[in-house]
């Protein structure tokens, strides 16, 4: 090969190194493993993570832990979808961009919009990004948020703002867990009012009385929602008078991961398309008039725009869209309504468990879906491991990210909880002995 | 669409299935999976939340059965290309193999179904994983620090930017250009915007790397920093990077590495030795995480120390003294540009990147750049006589030709891609860099055998010769795939970007 190149060695084709900068000695790293050792290594590292299989679990708070059928981690590891990458040759690349035509035609009849994107990162950043957009097509840069958002959503939407002329507006919740009423933070240089659904606190929010106080403005109403399976259940946001309905789809078969890869997703309404960030596709014919599916809409993105595009976002999250893909085919409309109602009968048993507990309370009374607030006798953290004692992850100590009448914990019941697992966890939770 | 009438199953096309979209398959009362009985009360949801909060059906979902959604995926599948296929030689992408060691690492128990914010103790061996990474890379990249947390390449430079923003910010100077090299790529420039910087661009020179004159010329007492990629797009080391680090600090600003294309540097170089002050990491390019058609990525960024108190939180840390042994996380940073990511970043990337590197040790990582930048000489060598090559002198780990010696034939980079499909072989990255009209950009990773690249460079001379004789043939290729030539045109003007059922009656 280097006689075809013409140069005498491999040091010669490194020759563009000034020679000062060229490594005279081995990178300091552990020396190479074989892949048994390896493996080895790995599970004792895996070992020291409590996990769905060593746990009972009611911690969610963003991340939510969910069984995911066998079919989906069978069919999103065929290589064919794993090691291909962004479809920028549609010929031969059909098998993915059919996946994001069926994934945005699903995220649109979940949230009630008439359009969806490729995905974002996660929630946080999708919700950042509609705010973004809110802001362009409105050409205002206030934003008013509703006090219930999750702390990590918030942080991250006061991060991708930081450099940009916008003002964030923090309204306060109310006693019911709820946000306070937000007409009266929204005036005529509001872009948009940003609700989470369910809010971090578990509460089910008022989206009309939202969008209400958004449209009197002209602003927009971002909805952002969690636990994407709640829109199995709640009325369609983007049917109540969101414009931009985005949050995290994790729940929908993509393992909890520490955090990720997860799945952000975007929709909104038709008329906004064009001020969408990230990929979009859509469905056109072949040459020879066969149906087909493209990138498309590519003017709005960084590779053509530059540093006029809609966003910076390069990369979907393709294979988590795939995860999702899959998980809402196999689960159905019917599957997804009944694991949504069953989730529901769980959370409204350990709240009917915790009502008859002494020392444990329901801080706020308004509606909620499968995670809700539950005060505690002394300390969140003292509550929770007890909760460990019994060998439960029982959820969020609230200390520090919300505000409460007593000390509280967040606690999430999925189908994943099981009848015992709950008594166990509220007598834990209770028990001061 | 009333032409959408696709055939399920076999058409007479063997095993070349036609497969309709999974709505299309939609029976009512199929279902794919079955929820357990609930083994608390059952409760009616109208009984415990208000109507108005309640929907009624679930449009946009399909009825099928687990067989319906297996075979329709699989099916699927088989309609893309994919590394564990074939040569896949888009440049800048570095689609090299990926180990299937860091699947199985990956969805371990501990760290798949593991939550983000479980209690520290309980989280140890994820920590020190993640603790492990950050000086993995900061040792490979030359950096001093390093945060996992950015999603992927363009929340790096993102963030990365934010960083440099803050530092400025911090000593009280309003900066507010930012200096981009015309052959960067996109997100470059679409970072900075959206750090509320103006982009200035900067030419390259006529040798195809960015010259020191160039951003003395460009540099100023308000330009925050520069952003530079090395290798550059063009598989050029940019030999001059010392000397412009140089300049740009001597005018105050900082530089901005994007280390898309580091897989050429493992052990040879590194970037923080030549003065880059930040630089973000593609894990899914240099350190083999599958690209899984668009990603997730993970783009973590090292920093030099100065930046180090902008680092977005949390940050790992390892216990010492008192403290006793173990990881834990670290939020109190009063001028951390704060949280990009809901929670760790995309950690299931994390544990493959380090198996990656734990595979291969310092050897082998070195031997990836050596191999990575023969295997695109070879290339270069094989082609140069029968294509054009803009900057002819050795490169990198990619090489970029273009199409100008075919201009006559009236085959274009465009048909010379389409027909490479019809050999096997995903085409390479085309018109771009933007600096080359009709840019080829060959990236063939360390990852091909020799015959391999002889086969890919045998394609490349056929399609040569067919554009001269029968360029028709190459024009209207791909002749081989169950789609050719899909109208873009149509797809952006008669925007079709969901299913919805046919109207009734």
């Amino acid at each position: 090969m280097l006689d075809t190149i013409g140069v005498g060695s491999l040091d010669a084709l490194f020759a563009s190194i000034p020679e000062k900068y060229r490594l005279t000695q081995a990178l300091d790293l552990a020396g190479a493993v074989s892949e048994q050792e390896l493996i080895s290594e790995l599970s004792a590292l895996s070992g020291r993570n409590a996990n769905l299989e060593s746990h009972a679990w009611f911690l969610g708070a963003g991340v939510y832990p969910h069984f995911v059928p066998s079919a989906v981690d069978a069919l999103v590891s065929r290589s064919e979808f794993t090691t291909a990458y962004t479809p920028y040759q549609p010929e031969i690349s059909q098998g993915t961009l059919q996946a994001i035509f069926e994934w945005q035609t699903m995220i649109c009849g979940l949230t009630g919009c008439e359009v969806a994107n490729a995905s974002m990162y996660d929630g946080a950043s999708a919700t950042a990004e509609a705010v973004l957009m809110a802001m362009r097509a409105t050409r205002r840069d206030r934003v008013v948020a509703a006090g219930t958002l999750h702390p990590h959503t918030r942080e991250v939407l006061g991060t991708y703002l930081s450099g940009l002329r916008a003002e964030i507006v923090d309204a306060p919740r109310a006693e019911t867990g709820r946000t306070a009423p937000l007409a009266e933070f929204v005036d005529d240089s509001t872009a948009c009012v940003i609700l989470q659904q369910p809010n971090f606190l578990g509460a089910i929010e008022d989206v009309r009385a939202a969008a209400a106080a958004a449209a009197a403005h002209g602003a927009l109403l971002v909805v952002t929602v969690n636990e994407a399976l709640s829109l199995a259940l709640l009325a369609p946001p983007g049917e109540n008078g969101a414009d931009i309905v985005c949050g995290e789809a994790q729940s929908f078969g993509v393992p909890m991961s520490l955090g990720g890869p997860h799945l952000g997703f975007l929709a909104t309404r038709r008329k906004l398309v064009r001020q969408l960030p990230g990929r979009l596709v859509g469905e056109t014919v072949d040459v020879e008039g066969r149906p087909g599916y493209v990138l498309t809409l590519a003017t709005r993105e960084q590779h053509i725009r530059r540093e006029r595009a809609t966003s910076n976002i390069c990369t979907n999250q393709g294979l988590c869209l795939l995860m999702a893909t899959v998980y809402l085919a196999l689960l159905g409309p019917r599957g997804l309504r009944q694991l949504a109602e069953l989730n529901l009968s769980k959370a409204q048993y350990a709240k009917a468990r915790v009502r008859e507990t002494p020392g444990l309370s329901l801080p706020f009374d308004a509606p909620s879906f499968n995670e809700f607030v539950i005060g505690v006798p002394d300390s969140g953290a003292a509550a929770l491991e007890r909760a460990r004692e019994a060998g439960i992850v029982g959820g969020l100590d609230l200390a520090g990210l919300a505000e409460t009448p007593e000390p509280s914990v967040l606690v999430c019941t999925t189908e994943l909880a099981s009848r015992d697992a709950i008594d166990t966890l509220v007598s834990a939770l209770g028990d001061r002995t | 669409m009333s032409d959408r009438r696709i055939a399920v199953g076999n058409t007479g096309n063997g095993f070349a299935y036609e497969e309709p979209l999974i709505f299309e398959r939609s029976r009512p009362g199929r279902v794919g999976h079955s929820v357990p009985e609930p083994d608390v009360p059952r409760i009616d949801p109208g009984s415990v939340l208000p109507a108005e909060a309640l929907r009624d059906d679930i449009p946009g979902l399909p009825e099928v059965s687990e067989v319906d959604v297996v075979r329709h995926f699989t099916r699927l599948s088989t309609w893309n290309a994919a590394v564990d296929l074939g040569l896949y030689p888009l440049g800048s992408c570095t689609m090299k193999y990926n180990p299937k060691l860091n699947e199985r690492a990956a969805r371990l128990p501990g760290f798949a179904a593991a939550h983000p914010m479980q209690p520290i103790a309980l989280q140890q061996g994820f920590l020190q994983l993640c603790h492990e990474l950050e000086r993995q890379l900061a040792e490979i990249s030359g950096m001093d620090r390093v945060t996992l947390q950015p999603a992927a390449g363009a929340q790096g430079e993102f963030a990365g930017l934010m960083m440099i923003r803050a530092y400025h910010e911090q000593r009280g100077e309003k900066r507010h250009r930012v200096l981009v090299p015309d052959s960067a790529h996109g997100t470059n420039p679409a970072s900075a915007t959206l750090n509320g910087y103006e982009v200035q661009t900067v030419p390259s020179g006529d040798d195809g790397v960015l010259h020191p004159e160039a951003v003395a010329a460009a540099m100023g007492d308000d330009v925050a920093g520069l952003m530079i990629t090395n290798p550059n797009t063009l598989g050029l080391f940019e030999e001059h990077i010392a000397r412009i680090c140089e300049i740009v600090h001597a005018g105050g600003g900082l530089v901005y590495g994007d280390g898309a294309n580091l897989n050429a540097l493992l052990g040879r170089t590194r970037p923080g030795d030549h003065g880059i002050d930040a630089m973000h990491i593609n894990l899914h390019k240099t350190f083999s995480t599958p690209h899984g058609g668009g990603g997730p990525g993970a783009g973590p960024v090292g920093v030099k120390n100065i930046l180090a108190p902008y680092l977005p939180t949390p940050v790992v840390r390892e216990l010492s003294g008192d403290e006793g042994e173990g990881f834990t996380l670290d939020y109190d940073f009063p001028h951390s540009i704060g949280r990009l990511h809901a929670s760790h970043g995309n950690v299931g990337m994390f544990v493959r990147a380090w198996t990656y590197i734990r595979t291969l040790g310092p050897e082998g990582l070195r031997r990836c750049a050596e191999m990575a930048v023969l295997n695109a000489n070879y290339l270069l060598a094989r082609l140069r006589s029968a294509y054009h090559v803009p900057f002819d002198r050795p490169v990198m780990h990619e090489c970029v030709l273009s199409d100008k010696l075919l201009h006559g034939t009236g085959v274009t980079t465009h048909d010379l891609a389409k027909r490479l499909i019809d050999y096997g072989y995903h085409p390479p990255t085309v018109y771009f860099p933007l600096i080359v009209p009709g840019a080829i950009m060959i990236e063939p990773t360390e990852s091909e055998s020799l015959e391999g690249l002889d086969h890919f460079a045998e394609a490349m001379l056929a399609i040569n010769e067919e554009a001269r004789e029968n360029p028709e043939l190459v024009r209207s290729a791909p002749h081989h795939t169950r789609r050719s030539r899909l109208d873009e045109t149509r797809a952006a003007r008669q925007t079709v970007l969901r299913w919805q059922p046919e109207p009734r009656g």
